[in-house]
């Protein structure tokens, strides 16, 4: 098979190497820590008062870990480490609480970005001859943009269409032959229903490969999108904390995703103790960012459970492979791509007073794509006959939980005491989507 | 005079509707009337029963959310055009109809109309003005 690469040296560089950059670029990072002062404060109180007390690699147990509300807390600008003036571009990711995390990117940044997105495009075989159809949503999130500036460095012809329209998906595949998709497993298996149902044969079309992401899926799923369409796909992890996609891609084997190791240091914990595990141990991700300046993040625990191998590939890739994300360490919901999490929704719902207390988020397929449905009791008292008002009320349910989450749930209403309570704590969330 | 519609909200599950007028059955409530306001997602169950409270009380203890509604309860003559009848009276004053819903008598030759108004009373005043006898609580009661 053939292997391409975008920075050979770079990607098959020996272990002793790749540390030793490691090593250097987690000095720098920690420079740029220290400017901001989330992580001045948090590090001086951990002992570490300048980048030299970090002798080696395995002084970064010393530092201690970054969680998501640490950047809840931080917002605006606890950790941003440059001028505004210096800061080019700013993405952003909706909060729980109403209050977002906030990332930035100096002009280098987005290059260092934009090159190692070049890296995983290139590594699934796409070139400069693809037709990429970039589907990711474009916006403060960063799958969309992150993967457009990545593909026109490597010369692809980018359409910039974002997701949504399916209908004007379909029409651009075939106007402009696409042969190239970045896009999430579920909605690309909605396109296959949608192409079936338009009655356009894939003969018609150019497509030979998917690069997916956004949302975690089995090994099954991707086997069905790839027999479904007779195309490649090529898994993906990122997240904006560490810049967005980009963090680890699959090459052209697509056995399991190569982490970039010299841009991020990648380690494995037990999510219960904090410990190390050793490679082949399913545990917590937890990722430094080593290439941005502007917003540094350090042992940043991702929530993610996976596991690493360190075995060699058949691509000559040194930099390890990262299995599919196998679960959440905590209740976070991924729905049609995007984070949900039930706090979200609750915290809309029990302001209603036609609400009673009990309610159940219930997440399943329809179709290929992912279905919420929100069931709620109603309150007694609140009920006064008419059927009208009740479908009223769901309406205003259904627009509340909308806007909080921008996904548009089923909204159905029950009687009280008819939602399943277990152990005298209510069941909260069903997920029924296949886990294969 | 107003009688009283009892509304039980309905989940979208199988067997509630049976086990609303299972339980008025095993507790010798008789079902006057009746009709099932429905939606996508849930009902709305109407009836008016010969004891209304006790029904209601039932229906709570059981854990229905169940509420009254007044309505107006009247009787035509069980032939083509009864119901015409009184529409176009109510037609000509202006009176409006929520809802309504009608049930045949056993042994007798009317038919019972059940209806909601948007405004009661006054229809009450158009029902009278024109002789139209409304069914009365004791009536239903004893039906």
């Amino acid at each position: 098979m053939e292997v391409p690469f975008w920075n050979k040296e770079i990607e098959t560089l020996d272990r002793a190497s790749l540390e030793k950059i490691q090593l250097e670029r987690l000095r720098e990072a920690l420079v740029w820590a220290f400017r901001t002062p989330f992580y001045s404060k948090k590090l001086s109180q951990a002992g570490i008062k300048t980048s030299d007390d970090i002798k080696g690699l395995e002084d970064l147990r010393r530092i201690p870990f970054t969680v998501k509300d640490d950047l809840r807390r931080s917002f605006p600008k606890g950790l941003l480490s440059v001028d505004m003036s210096e800061v080019v571009r700013v993405h952003s990711s909706s909060g729980t609480t109403g209050i977002p995390t906030v990332i930035y990117f100096s002009r280098d940044d987005v290059d260092r970005w934009t090159d190692l997105i070049a890296r995983c495009i290139v590594a699934t075989g796409a070139s400069s001859r693809d037709i990429f159809q970039n589907m990711m949503t474009y916006g403060l999130f960063t799958g969309g943009l992150g993967l457009h500036y990545g593909a026109e460095r490597v010369g692809m012809t980018v359409i910039p269409i974002s997701g949504g329209n399916t209908k004007r998906q379909l029409q651009v595949m075939k106007d402009f032959q696409t042969t190239a998709l970045h896009i999430t497993p579920s909605y690309l298996l909605h396109i296959h229903s949608q192409l079936q149902a338009e009655g356009i044969d894939l003969a018609d079309l150019s497509l030979s490969r998917a690069l997916i992401g956004a949302e975690p899926h089995s090994e099954n799923t991707r086997r069905k999108i790839e027999d479904l369409l007779q195309i490649q796909a090529f898994n993906s992890y990122g997240l904006s904390e560490l810049n967005g996609p980009g963090v680890a891609f699959e090459c052209v084997y697509r056995q399991d995703m190569h982490v970039w190791e010299d841009a991020y240091i990648v380690e494995i914990i037990d999510p219960d103790t904090g410990e190390n595990i050793e490679d082949g141990q399913e545990g917590e991700i937890v990722l430094t960012n080593l290439i941005r300046e502007a917003a540094p993040i350090l042992r940043y625990r991702t929530r993610d459970l996976a596991f690493l191998h360190a075995e060699p590939c058949p691509c000559g890739r040194t930099h390890r492979r990262l299995s599919r994300i196998r679960g959440r360490t905590d209740d976070m919901l991924i729905i049609g791509g995007v984070n949900v999490f039930p706090s979200q929704i609750e915290e809309r719902i029990m302001k209603i007073p036609e609400v009673a207390t009990n309610y159940q988020i219930h997440v399943d397929k329809k179709g290929a794509l992912d279905r919420l449905t929100v069931k709620v009791e109603i309150y007694p008292k609140l009920f006064l006959g008419e059927a009208s008002k009740l479908e009223a009320l769901r309406q205003h349910i259904k627009e509340e939980v909308r806007s909080s989450i921008v996904i548009n749930p089923v909204i159905e209403l029950h009687e009280p005491g008819s939602l399943p309570v277990s152990e005298g704590k209510a069941k909260r969330v069903v997920d029924e989507r296949p886990k294969e | 005079m107003k009688i009283t519609q009892i509304s039980v909200f309905l989940e979208n599950r199988k067997g509630r509707l049976y086990e609303v007028c299972s339980l008025l059955g095993d507790n010798d409530i008789n079902i006057r009337a009746l009709t099932v306001a429905e939606t996508e997602s849930f009902g709305v169950l109407r009836i008016v029963v010969d004891k209304s409270d006790a029904a209601v009380t039932l229906l709570r203890d059981s854990g229905f959310v169940a509420n009254f509604t007044d309505v107006v309860a009247i009787e035509v003559g069980d032939r083509p055009g009864g119901l015409a009848s009184v529409l176009k009276i109510f037609a000509a004053n202006d009176v409006n109809i929520e809802y309504m819903y009608g049930f045949v008598e056993k042994h007798s030759d009317k038919a019972l109309l059940v209806f909601r108004f948007e405004d009661a009373d006054f229809a009450q005043q158009v029902l009278a003005k024109h002789s139209i006898s409304v069914v009365t609580r004791k009536e239903i009661e004893g039906l």
